[in-house]
């Protein structure tokens, strides 16, 4: 095994085992923690695919911005453990086939295309680069970029109206 | 023996940089404190500390001694484990940053493996700062809240949310020299610094002032130091988020504050002030014997001053250090490939000493600000000027290309 694979592995294993942990922990702050070492882990294989920028973003915008929010609106809300309440007859019922189904679909299409193209192989760094990146976003892509920016934009100036109505 | 070290030399090397920069930088650590409290006691007209050795110089470790020796109480109905973990991250999170500042030019090769100094050479080494930076807030929001205590969380809160605030204007004030260079590489934003070779002209200080100021301002609100100290303001707040910490753990606060001082100054030299060149033209080669003429007569003053020390230690102490200094001051005079190769090095440190020097200077002479005094300087007008030097740059650069 190569030192990626091993690497791999280790970094999917603490996404899945956080994941699972984001679910069990009974304290809103923990399970949060559990969604910041999920996202850096997945920004750790990300790197690994050759995706630098998109790594280091995904830990600057996810990992630093969004998850700093979640702690900050749990501390100051002093939210307390969650109560354990009966199983749910939905959760029960419902969520279990569906948690297996998806495992299912996502196992079988990785069965499938492993079969048919093996493994794709790794994208040569340059293509990932930061600067090809940029290019394609400015070029190729100006429009989704502009229109999601503008979308951003409305959802600040929203934000900002709800939180004046009061005064 | 040989064999394997060259097969995993791309493991062995690397794990012998970091120890041996996570030596330095402790040992740095250490040693700040005592000047910051020289500095300051100074500035103050008292003599700071000098019981612990020739000039207080053994404060730092008999400082280190007492941290681990300490009693270390854990308060009733903290939550353990964020408890645990908040020291912990900070303190790994101030240490990796480092990891990916250059200090000099330098390649070298050991066992068939390249490597230069510094720990890692990635090409995207600042927006792993930035990366690293913004999970440092998680160590701050944790301890406070962990420590179910008022001042603690109010500490906590505070200073995320000025991390947070700061944490924008930062990183926007550094996008001016991004769009100088053209690159992501530390290393890289050095190098176009050199310019034509004539010195300290073409640093990015002069087209970028404005960045710097930024850069500078909102680098201290982010390592939590005075001015920008609210999180521990002891009037309002007794220790802040670190209240209920003792012993190793609060010393572990204490070395990632001082660690982080460090990379910021790191990155305020090599972004703005030429990393490891020298401000003199190439053609100056005389200003190569700067480090020996500061070392002779800086270890000759040692011996002096050791000499006539009130104490037996001190006497003997002194003048060895003193004698060491000028040795290699004078050795650099006498061997030219050393003096070449510590140039890179001489200048990088010199100019991260003076950074932190500033920092202990406005730490002896500054106020605090007040809490909504600092919000709304950092959102009304640091986050403006930075966003109107980004596009004052993009202007120039663009009228330039035409």
């Amino acid at each position: 095994m190569s030192a990626q694979v091993i690497i791999f592995f280790v970094l999917a294993a603490l996404a899945v085992l956080a994941a699972i942990n984001l679910i069990v922990q009974r304290h809103p702050i923990h399970s949060a923690l559990s969604l910041i070492v999920v996202m850096v882990a997945l920004a750790g294989l990300y790197l690994l695919m050759g995706a630098e920028f998109v790594a280091a973003v995904q830990i600057i915008v996810y990992g630093g911005a969004i998850m700093v929010l979640f702690i900050f609106v749990i501390m100051l809300l002093n939210a307390g453990e969650e109560e354990r309440t009966n199983f749910s007859k939905l959760a029960l019922y419902g969520g279990i086939p569906l948690a297996v189904a998806v495992t299912g679909l996502i196992a079988a299409s990785i069965v499938n295309s492993s079969t048919a193209t093996a493994l794709p192989p790794a994208q040569p760094v340059t293509l990932t680069s930061t600067r090809t990146l940029s290019h394609l976003l400015f070029t190729e892509f100006v429009y989704p970029f502009e229109l999601t920016s503008f979308l951003i934009l409305v959802a600040i100036l929203g934000a900002i109206v709800l939180a004046q109505r009061e005064n | 023996m040989n064999e394997f070290l060259t097969h995993y030399a791309y493991l062995i090397v690397p794990i012998v940089k970091i120890a041996i920069l996570v030596f330095i930088i402790l040992t740095v650590d250490a040693y700040l404190t005592w000047i910051e409290r020289k500095v300051i006691a100074h500035l103050q007209a008292r003599w700071g500390p000098h019981r612990v050795g020739p000039h207080g110089l053994l404060q730092p470790l008999a400082d280190g001694v007492k941290f681990i020796f300490k009693e270390d109480p854990m308060p009733a109905n903290v939550d353990k484990a964020a408890y645990f973990l908040a020291p912990f991250i900070t303190l790994m999170l101030a240490l990796t940053s480092l990891a990916v500042i250059p200090f000099a030019p330098q390649h070298f090769t050991v066992f068939g493996y390249e490597t230069g100094i510094g720990i890692a050479d990635v090409n995207i080494s600042l927006l792993v700062l930035f990366a690293i930076t913004a999970l440092g807030v998680y160590g701050v929001a944790l301890a406070g809240w962990a420590s179910n205590n008022k001042y603690s969380l109010l500490g906590g809160l505070r200073s995320s949310a000025q991390m947070i605030s700061y944490e924008l204007a930062l990183t926007l004030s550094v996008v001016g020299v991004l769009l100088i260079a053209g690159d992501f590489s530390l290393r890289k934003i050095v190098d176009q610094q050199a310019g034509s070779g004539h010195g300290l002209i073409s640093w990015n200080i002069f087209p970028q002032i404005i960045g710097f100021v930024c850069f500078f301002i909102a680098a201290i609100a982010e390592t939590n130091r005075v001015p920008f100290d609210l999180p521990e303001a002891e009037s309002e707040l007794v220790a802040g988020f670190h209240t209920e910490y003792a012993s190793m753990k609060f010393a572990m606060f204490f070395i990632a504050e001082y660690t982080s001082m460090i990379t910021i100054s790191c990155l305020a030299t090599i972004m703005f002030f030429g990393g490891w060149l020298s401000p003199f033209p190439a053609s100056w080669t005389f200003t190569q014997y700067l480090p020996s003429v500061l070392l002779i007569p800086f270890g000759l003053w040692v011996i002096f001053d050791g000499i006539r020390y009130e104490n037996m230690f001190g006497r003997m102490l002194l003048p060895v250090v003193g004698g060491a200094l000028t040795a290699i001051g004078v050795a650099l005079v006498i061997f030219p490939v050393f003096n070449d190769a510590i140039q890179g090095i001489f200048w990088f440190l010199t100019k991260v000493f003076a950074f932190l020097f500033v920092y202990i200077w406005m730490r002896g002479t500054l106020p605090r600000f007040r809490y909504d005094q600092l919000m709304s300087f950092g959102w009304k007008f640091l986050l403006p000027v930075s966003i109107a030097n980004v596009i004052l740059t993009s202007v120039v650069i663009l009228w330039r290309m035409h």
